[in-house]
């Protein structure tokens, strides 16, 4: 077990840990229906978080994702609803622009040299606002296609059942999971984190890779939106505050370093279910009230990062004993 | 030089010693400021003026002020006072900032300190300074725990602050038991509302709390030692600074500057709402301080100039409400102001806009 991936391990062993637990102490929490459930339940945020996750890769944060998935939800919900587009027809139109936006904020960073964290603060507020400006009322969705999409899904064993939505996640992680570790694109994404200097020195196009990369981030977070369109039909410009948090927290749950150069795709959607694995208990469970449920969440994250940090740390120290 | 110094006799060389320490004295290193501090603060102040302008355009009554029962009343008193929990904020967030890390947490810290201060109040046998000590020391054990995980366990900021961010608006709607907790106490709402000298009790505790934290920078070497830290940790643990309690020491600051943000807020309202006390005040703070000119890197900052920022954010808003366009516009302007105002903090920007004006110019000249 080589060191690089040893957080990724840790990880996966606090979800095997965590989904024993529930198994051990809930009838029906070790069956195909919590995982499914787990996957379409969390949909948007993976998706989200493998944009996030890209970025971080890089050295970058971006803060926007939330608002964007507000923005693109309320932008679906009115094309669809009051300008009566096909729904293909409006995502066709969402997406891109989406990530031209990305695009934009990307550039503010690249040539200006402008921190992320502040520039996608900005654009966080400017999404929002677009979104507010759009509708302050939240936006119903009502069309044939949108039924159709509820109705089709893999039917599973043990009432588990994959919905177009986890179908579609599923295939974005395989599409992301190519992209980072196996394209040109992915390893100047991780040259960037490393050090940017020396990246720019070795010939990495630094520029085109920092813009497409909040344009993809951008753009994930609109897919995430649409997604999460799905799953309430409709469009709100209030929703998804906080997502960004959400997904920055999985992505360091799953092992990736904020200062960049070091992660992996899969190690974001261990972080995911993870995550979604404490609400699953805490939902099982179910005599704890709203506000215990924010401390244990709370308390988790601490106990999992910490546990991470500590064993990778005395792993760290026995293979340099060792060598 | 080292010639002339060794031919000289003992009292001319007494006297250059003098010199030299006097000398040495006066180039003195000068934590928070810098050689070109004039530009750091022209471009803050620019900002804030032209917004001020804007406001005297859309309401000729805009720096009026009126005395009225002991105090100073006027828009420009309105925004300083509105202003003043979040430029608590930022005084502490600076700090933190300096050292290279951030604080997500105090937006959470504040209702947790608020919630505090209102269910003693309505227990009712407690003194008003024993709640305002409990209520601070309350924020200082939140900071400790932020700069106990940062510090010494080695976690990134963002994530360990970001704990107490989720846990503790959990911890505050437990201390409410999920209600918002009122109470009536005119002595401790006079914290929020109340005035001193003219002026709003809350821009008067900013001040104070700018003053002591300015004396505390300048007159110890606390602040050589965050700007250390924040430059390079490493490099200043092998110089012998304690980089681990430096950090700590920051987010235990932070903490407190929360928890008197808290205090304002709670005695404003008259009561304690776990669910919206502060909400992403955070990130008003975090963004006063780059407005600043902060480095989000570490080593660089100035409370006066977060202070300012707090100041723009608030003026902004103002001008929104005055300009009397609809509610719904308000996120949108203030995006595109604070991206204006960071392009212009952006050397690039400003000598692209050089070249369009005197592209401009030359073409005037020739036509």
């Amino acid at each position: 077990m080589s060191r690089t991936y040893l957080p990724l391990w840790i990880t996966f062993a606090l979800v095997l840990l965590m989904f024993g637990a529930g198994a051990s102490q809930f009838d029906g929490f070790a069956s195909l229906r919590v995982v499914t459930n787990l996957i379409s339940d969390n949909a948007f945020l993976l998706v989200t978080a493998l944009g996030m996750t890209l970025v971080i890769l890089s050295g970058g944060i971006d803060l926007s994702v939330g608002s964007v998935i507000a923005l693109s939800g309320v932008a679906a919900a009115l094309l669809i609803g009051p300008y009566q587009w096909h729904p293909l027809v409006a995502f066709a139109v969402i997406l891109p622009c989406a990530a031209l936006f990305g695009a934009g904020m990307g550039a503010l960073i690249q040539y200006y040299q402008l921190q992320p964290f502040i520039v996608t603060l900005a654009g966080m507020f400017l999404a929002r606002g677009v979104a507010t400006l759009l509708s302050e009322e939240s936006v119903a969705i009502e069309h044939p296609f949108y039924d159709a999409v509820a109705e089709f899904g893999l039917e599973l064993p043990d009432g588990g059942w994959l919905g177009a939505t986890s179908l579609l996640t599923i295939a974005l992680v395989l599409l992301m999971l190519v992209l980072t570790h196996y394209s040109r694109f992915g390893s100047y994404v991780y040259a960037l984190g490393g050090n940017s200097q020396s990246a720019q020195l070795m010939g990495v196009p630094v520029a085109r890779t920092t813009i497409l990369l909040y344009a993809s981030s951008s753009m994930l977070a609109a897919m995430a939106g649409i997604i999460f369109s799905f799953y309430t039909y409709s469009g709100y410009a209030l929703s998804a505050v906080g997502v960004e948090l959400d997904a920055i927290a999985a992505v360091v749950i799953g092992g990736t370093l904020l200062t960049g150069g070091s992660g992996f795709i899969i190690g974001t959607v261990l972080g995911v279910l993870l995550m979604g694995l404490i609400q699953t208990y805490i939902n099982f469970d179910g005599s704890l009230s709203s506000w215990w449920s924010k401390i244990v969440i709370g308390g988790l994250l601490f106990f999992f990062i910490a546990l991470q940090k500590l064993l990778s740390k005395q792993w760290q120290s026995k293979a340099g004993g060792k060598a | 030089m080292t010639n002339e110094a060794t031919i000289l006799n003992s009292t001319q060389s007494d006297q250059l010693k003098a010199e030299q320490l006097k000398a040495a004295r006066q180039a003195r290193y000068s934590p928070g400021q810098s050689a070109h501090q004039f530009s750091l603060y022209l471009y803050p102040l620019l900002a804030l003026a032209l917004l001020l302008l804007v406001n005297v355009l859309l309401d000729p009554q805009f720096f009026s002020l009126q005395w009225q029962d002991g105090r100073l009343y006027g828009p420009l008193i309105d925004i300083v006072n509105r202003s003043a929990p979040v430029a608590l904020l930022a005084i502490g967030m600076s700090l933190v900032i300096a050292t290279g890390g951030i604080d997500l947490s105090v937006g959470a810290v504040m209702a947790i300190c608020g919630a505090v201060c209102a269910n003693l109040l309505v227990l009712g046998d407690w003194s008003i300074p024993a709640v305002i000590g409990l209520a601070v020391l309350t924020g200082l054990a939140c900071g400790l725990v932020n700069g106990f995980m940062v510090s010494y366990l080695g976690i990134q900021p963002i994530v360990a602050t970001l704990v107490l961010m989720v846990a503790g608006r959990g911890v505050a709607q437990l201390l409410n038991q999920g209600q918002i907790v009122t109470f009536q106490n005119p002595d401790f709402a006079a914290l929020g509302s109340g005035s001193f000298l003219g002026l709003p009790v809350p821009v008067w505790l900013v001040l104070l709390a700018l003053l002591i934290m300015q004396l505390l920078l300048k007159r110890t070497a606390l602040g050589l030692f965050i700007e250390a830290v924040g430059c390079n940790a490493k490099a200043s643990r092998y110089l012998g600074i304690d980089d681990r309690g430096i950090k700590l020491t920051v987010y235990l600051l932070a903490g407190g500057c929360a928890a008197l943000a808290g205090i304002i807020a709670t005695a404003d309202i008259q009561g304690s709402d776990a669910n919206n006390a502060g909400l992403w005040l955070e990130l008003d703070a975090i963004l006063a301080v780059v407005i600043g000119g902060a480095a989000l890197t570490g080593g660089r900052f100035s409370l006066p100039r977060a202070v300012i920022g707090v100041l723009i954010i608030q003026a902004l808003s103002t001008t929104i409400v005055v300009s009397g366009l609809p509610a719904k516009f308000n996120l949108l302007i203030k995006a595109l102001v604070i991206l204006l105002v960071l392009m212009l903090q952006s050397e690039l920007f400003r000598n692209q806009l050089k070249a369009l004006f005197s592209f401009n110019k030359l073409r005037g000249g020739k036509a």
